[in-house]
């Protein structure tokens, strides 16, 4: 990422509509000034790997590159599920990247100093299970010294670590950042706590946002795996008693608290896994407002917002960001959003 | 033996853990039953470390800043998070010790990236594992190894005092701001002790003057049990 970009993280804007579908424009450091005494904030805490991988596919000799987009047993670093492309980076727009190599079952792959193989093919000629050769803890270091951060062509700039790293990036397991987090910084949360506004995290292991596949993109988010803390759990159960608000930081913390959650508007706390959109059907237990970047109509993260505001509040919304040239990638502006 | 804490469960961090203090406070918290990973620059080193007391060893460069989030994101991998970093890798800067007027401003430069910029960068980027672990209840701990050279003005240790005093400053800033996240900051000064890093500094010391890095390396875990207990109270810091 430039220099550029990182400074005008400062001066970010933020749009909030809200239960009413009134719509304001604020700087985005108000965040700390937001909020009532006993509400809840809840961020994803996930710190994202180096998911993307160049290689060769040994078969061939042909050149590819990985994209690792979801664990197939949680926190096993030796089987995951994963999108292939032909040669090639992410300066080129994901829907022009050429197909993979032909692939087969049981075809190796070699990534610097990883060795993979195709465990199967999926349903989708670009979609595969991939599976590590070695001890977990060499594959993580492989994948720390070979692997880039998945990026797209809007940042040209090849990506560091610390560039896909939120502040408050805890646990390695999430294979794109869970970018509304990139709002939040130390200042906000002290400016929270001493107003009394409760924060609390939960890690979920967010996939790919895009494939350049328009078939396999209508199927994100593929199922994605999280970890819901005791300390979360009750924090929430706390609030809703209270009838205080709970605000998620990012579409992922919304799917992971939705997919744990309880009639009685409790969390379960522990491992589990979401699957499947949420968009207007399923009614929201848990989670009263979403902190979000500004995402394009059709992409899975703009469905979810249907769970929170009709259509038409969210095409007004759109146009106003549109209007006030909010940035919509993944280190742009944001939108908090009140469910009605 | 001296130690008879036990640490079981423990996640803990130690950067320059193959020799010196270093390798005494890894050898000391691997026996206390803690999960352990170390950072050090010579793979070989690491290895033998590593195989010795069955820490996690991790190559890397404290002073280097690509390596940072490397470093962080294994740490943090192998152990499951993140409940104690000690940040005790150092630098001497010139060796033979040069007087300040002497010294090159890369020679001062090395010192500060390793003994400053170094623990900045690397408790920046496990900040926020460490104030997860808080928000968990099990307490979290930064510290920072320092030295009388950060307070006393010895002529010679021009480039390590003013790194340290750097970084012990530094430490006490963090230990307000942090505070309220439930992160605990020290800044401990293990005293002269009979290390490879000291025998640089002075070659002709007598080491029966000096203190064992286990014995200091017992010393600093007592420290930093104690910081622990202050702060979150973890069912393991009550343990006698």
């Amino acid at each position: 990422m430039t220099a550029a970009d990182r400074i005008d993280r400062q001066f970010a804007k933020l749009l909030v509509a809200d239960a009413d579908g009134v719509i304001s424009h604020l700087p985005r450091a108000a965040l700390a000034s937001l909020f009532h005494s006993g509400d809840l904030v809840v961020a994803n805490d996930a710190a994202t790997l180096p998911a993307s991988l160049q290689g060769v596919h040994r078969p061939t000799g042909e050149p590819m590159e990985v994209r690792l987009a979801g664990w197939l047993s949680f926190r096993d670093p030796l089987r995951f599920v994963a999108v292939v492309f032909g040669a090639g980076d992410h300066r080129t727009l994901t829907e022009d990247r050429p197909p993979p190599p032909l692939l087969s079952a049981g075809d190796q792959l070699e990534f610097g100093p990883l060795i993979a193989s195709v465990e199967c093919l999926l349903d989708h000629p670009r979609l595969v299970h991939i599976h590590f050769t070695g001890h977990p803890a060499s594959v993580v270091r492989g994948l720390v010294q070979h692997g880039r951060p998945i990026q797209y062509a809007h940042i040209p700039e090849p990506l560091n670590l610390w560039d896909v790293w939120t502040r408050i990036a805890a646990d390695p397991i999430t294979f794109e950042a869970p970018s509304a987090g990139f709002a939040l910084d130390w200042r906000t949360l002290k400016g929270w706590r001493e107003r009394g506004v409760g924060f609390a995290t939960l890690s979920h292991a967010a996939g790919l946002s895009s494939t350049g596949d328009a078939a396999l993109d209508r199927r994100l988010p593929f199922e994605e795996f999280y970890r819901i803390p005791e300390a979360c759990a009750s924090a929430i159960e706390t609030a809703k008693s209270r009838s205080r608000r709970v605000i998620a930081i990012g579409t992922s913390v919304v799917r992971a608290l939705e997919s744990a959650a309880n009639a009685d508007g409790t969390v379960r706390a522990g491992e589990g896994r979401a699957s499947g959109r949420i968009a207007r059907g399923p009614r929201l237990r848990i989670v009263d407002a979403i902190l979000t970047g500004v995402h394009q109509p059709g992409e899975s993260h703009y469905e979810l917002l249907g769970a929170f505001a009709a259509d038409q509040i969210l095409d007004r919304m759109h146009a106003a960001a549109d209007e006030r040239g909010y940035r919509t990638h993944e280190f742009g502006d944001s939108l908090l959003i009140e469910r009605q | 033996m001296l130690n008879k804490i036990d640490l079981k469960g423990m996640r803990i961090a130690v950067t320059g853990g193959t020799s010196g203090l270093g390798l005494a406070l890894v050898r000391n918290l691997a026996a206390s039953r803690a999960r352990v990973a170390f950072v050090a620059r010579r793979a070989q080193l690491v290895k033998r470390v590593s195989r010795e007391t069955n820490a996690c060893g991790i190559v890397g460069d404290v002073g280097l800043k690509e390596d940072i989030h490397a470093m962080a994101l294994e740490i943090a991998w192998n152990l499951g998070g993140l409940d104690v970093l000690i940040n005790n890798a150092s630098s001497l800067g010139p060796t033979p010790l040069k007087l300040l007027a002497d010294t090159e401003c890369e020679e001062l430069h090395e010192a500060l990236a390793v003994n400053v910029l170094g623990p900045f960068r690397v408790t920046k980027a496990l900040f926020g594992a460490l104030a997860a672990s808080a928000r968990e209840g099990r307490g979290a701990v930064v510290i920072n190894i320092s030295s009388d050279a950060a307070v006393s003005a010895y002529p010679g240790w021009g480039a390590y005092g003013a790194a340290k005093a750097a970084l012990s400053h530094m430490t006490t800033i963090w230990a307000e701001e942090a505070k309220d996240e439930g992160v605990r900051f020290l800044s401990l000064d293990p005293g002269d002790m009979d290390t490879p890093l000291h025998a640089l500094a002075v070659p002709d010391a007598d080491p029966a003057t000096l203190k064992r890095p286990e014995d200091v390396a017992q010393e600093i875990v007592v420290s930093m049990l104690g910081a622990l207990r202050e702060n979150a109270p973890l069912e393991l810091a009550r343990r006698p």
